[in-house]
């Protein structure tokens, strides 16, 4: 095989450059401590690291537990050639998680003290837990994609035999922790603000979970179908639509029925910098998502599919920040807005998430699997000049 | 049994000796600007308050009877000790700083400028009042408008100087019962929102986030046991065509 260097990119540049910003930030945050890495303070402890790294991170890292519930436990085994990118994306997405946990602990290296150090009337215990045993379980699902790469079969076929079990602890693990990661704000009743804090948060940002996992799928089938030569899984991403669609009117009548029947949704035509993200929040979620989803030209066409996913995803990342800073400045008195170092290490996760995923999607069989299982996993990427009929439009 | 503190802020002089008193007995540096400052920091675990009209209110931590920093701790860093201190173990505590988030009264303060960070507030001087002495606030206050002791004895004085002295003060003990009480307990001839003490339910907060955590045993038997009995009842389709199809393959070989 021949070796040729990576060509420059204009994206491959960017990521450089943020990358050696990335270090001076890491050098900051552990040789001078948070104070001169964040803008963290006493009033406002909790800012860009965890509202978006953490909270966000677990949030689209949803997919894999949704598609792995919809092939293999509702046996809808037409899903099963994206399961793997959605298990490859949530594995990926945990062990980010983790690392960007490490920037944000105060003292990183006691991040295993809960496994001996119990304490079971913590939130933070349990999803601590939760991220523990689930990143196992992603593991052990995720394991086959190499051991077939490297054909070794024996390992395979235990995983194989203990799969089912496997899976069905993985959706358990998953429903507790994407609630309780909404449970963790229920001890603020007086801090959130009134338009985000509610005892039904464990539920939304489950059901939330499951229309950004659904949604991330889709966008991510849709970019590797651009890059890689096959076929855009054109069905599948309509089905997936469909119960994209499905989870946000129930998620949209139980925030909505939640809002009004406590009759906080008062709050919401109060002229304020908080019902402003509000209102932008719950159109990009909800309302327009819900109406293109609504049109059959929308929901049939893969290309407008995939923008509505893009603008779902927003609004869901926007709902996550808004619990975790614009809903917590109000009672704190300060207005966070993160410094530079914190956005930088988030763009350096996000952007080693995307490497690792792209190499992964070359080099291992991620995309071949139940599409198309007589090919030889390693088939060339060269081919990528073929444009897809649907995508050339 | 428990301890506590009553502060009956119609004595206090603002004085600030029990600032003094405190930053001497935790090895706290107390200088011109920290005592100037109004708040608790990593540096102040309690603070004087002046309203107008030569009012105090003194703040620390409040020693909830059912502490939300204790209950959020996912390592147990944080304790209510049955002395009545809640108490704090830095080797414990691995800095993801809930505590801050959780606790109503803001107390919990972090070393933010320092690389290996541990969280600094009022510990009740644990160590002296598990020998049997007073706080050092209390020992250092020179009207006795820091007062030590049993909890149940300093309720009982609180409402006896409400029912005595009805005109000199709010008819409210402050912590009595505010999220389901604290050792820490307060009395003021000023409303207590003046001095951002604002009024809690007498709920304990970790009830909030406890019904949900007790729910999990339910949820994880329940959903296990659901989603086994839809994979079963989604996959049996098959697995009988599967069988079906074996029994007549083997059928035709036998004929």
């Amino acid at each position: 095989m021949k070796m040729t260097l990576p060509k420059i990119t204009f994206w491959r540049a960017i990521f450089v450059v943020v990358l050696l910003f990335g270090a001076y930030a890491t050098y900051l945050r552990f040789f001078h401590g948070l104070g001169a890495s964040t803008n963290l303070s006493d009033n406002f402890p909790w800012g860009l690291w965890i509202g978006f790294d953490m909270l966000c991170g677990v949030m689209l890292a949803a997919g894999g537990f949704t598609l792995m519930a919809a092939v293999h436990v509702l046996n809808l085994k037409k899903y099963a050639p994206i399961g793997r990118p959605a298990v490859l994306t949530a594995f990926l997405g945990y062990l980010l998680v983790i690392g960007a946990l490490l920037y944000d602990l105060g003292k990183p290296y006691n991040i295993w003290h809960p496994m001996i150090m119990w304490q079971p009337r913590s939130v933070m215990f349990e999803v601590g837990w939760c991220v523990m045993l689930y990143t196992t379980v992603l593991a052990l699902e995720f394991a086959p994609i190499i051991l077939e790469r490297f054909h070794l079969e024996k390992p395979i076929r235990i995983l194989h035999a203990i799969s089912v079990p496997l899976i069905i602890l993985g959706v358990v693990l998953s429903t507790l922790h994407q609630s309780s990661l909404g449970s963790l704000y229920l001890i603020v009743p007086g801090k959130l603000y009134p338009l985000w804090y509610t005892p039904m948060l464990p539920v939304l940002f489950f059901l939330s979970a499951i229309a950004s996992g659904m949604g991330m799928t889709i966008f991510e089938s849709t970019m590797s179908a651009r890059h890689f030569d096959h076929a855009l899984e054109a069905p599948l991403i309509r089905g997936l639509g469909r119960g994209m669609l499905v989870t946000l009117l129930i998620y949209g009548v139980v925030r909505f029925h939640d809002l009004i029947s406590s009759g906080r949704i008062k709050y919401a035509f109060v002229q304020n910098y908080e019902s402003t993200m509000f209102w932008v929040e719950v159109s990009l979620s909800i309302f327009i998502p819900v109406v293109l989803l609504l049109l059959p030209r929308v929901r049939e066409n893969p290309i407008s599919l995939y923008i509505t996913s893009i603008l779902m995803i927003c609004g869901f990342v926007m709902n996550r920040m808004n619990v975790a800073m614009t809903g917590m400045e109000r009672s704190a008195g300060v207005r966070y807005v993160p410094r530079w170092s914190e956005v930088v290490i988030t763009l350096c996760i996000v952007g080693v998430g995307i490497t690792i995923f792209t190499l992964a999607t070359k080099y291992l069989p991620i995309f071949t699997h139940a599409s198309a299982p007589q090919r030889v996993p390693e088939r060339t990427v060269a081919a990528t000049a073929q444009p897809v009929p649907e995508l050339a439009r | 049994m428990s301890k506590g503190i009553l502060y009956d802020a119609t004595l206090c002089i603002g004085c600030l000796e029990c600032e003094r008193a405190c930053a001497k007995e935790n090895h706290l540096p107390y200088t011109e600007t920290l005592e100037k400052q109004k708040r608790t920091n990593e540096y102040k675990f309690t603070y004087v308050a002046a309203h107008e009209n030569e009012k105090y209110m003194r703040r620390m931590c409040m020693h909830c009877e059912d502490p939300a920093c204790a209950s959020v701790c996912p390592v147990g860093a944080l304790e209510k000790t049955k002395l009545g201190p809640v108490v704090y173990d830095a080797s414990k505590c691995m800095g993801c700083r809930y505590c801050m988030i959780g606790c109503p009264f803001g107390i919990p303060k972090y070393e933010w400028s320092k690389a290996i960070p541990t969280v600094k507030k009022c510990i009740l001087c644990h160590e002296r009042v598990e020998a049997g002495k007073q706080t050092a606030c209390a020992e250092a206050c020179p009207t006795g408008a820091t007062l030590f002791g049993e909890r149940s004895a300093l309720l009982a004085e609180g409402r006896k100087r409400l029912q005595e002295n009805p005109t000199n003060y709010v008819n409210h003990i402050y912590g009595e019962k505010e999220v389901g009480g604290t050792s820490v307990m307060m009395l003021s001839s000023v409303p207590f929102e003046q001095f951002d003490l604002k009024p809690f339910q007498p709920q304990p907060l970790p009830e909030l986030t406890g019904r949900v955590l007790a729910k999990i045993p339910q949820i994880v038997s329940l959903s296990a046991t659901m989603l086994g009995g839809i994979y079963w009842i989604t996959n049996r389709r098959e697995a009988v065509e599967r069988v079906e199809k074996t029994r007549e393959r083997s059928q035709k070989d036998e004929k």
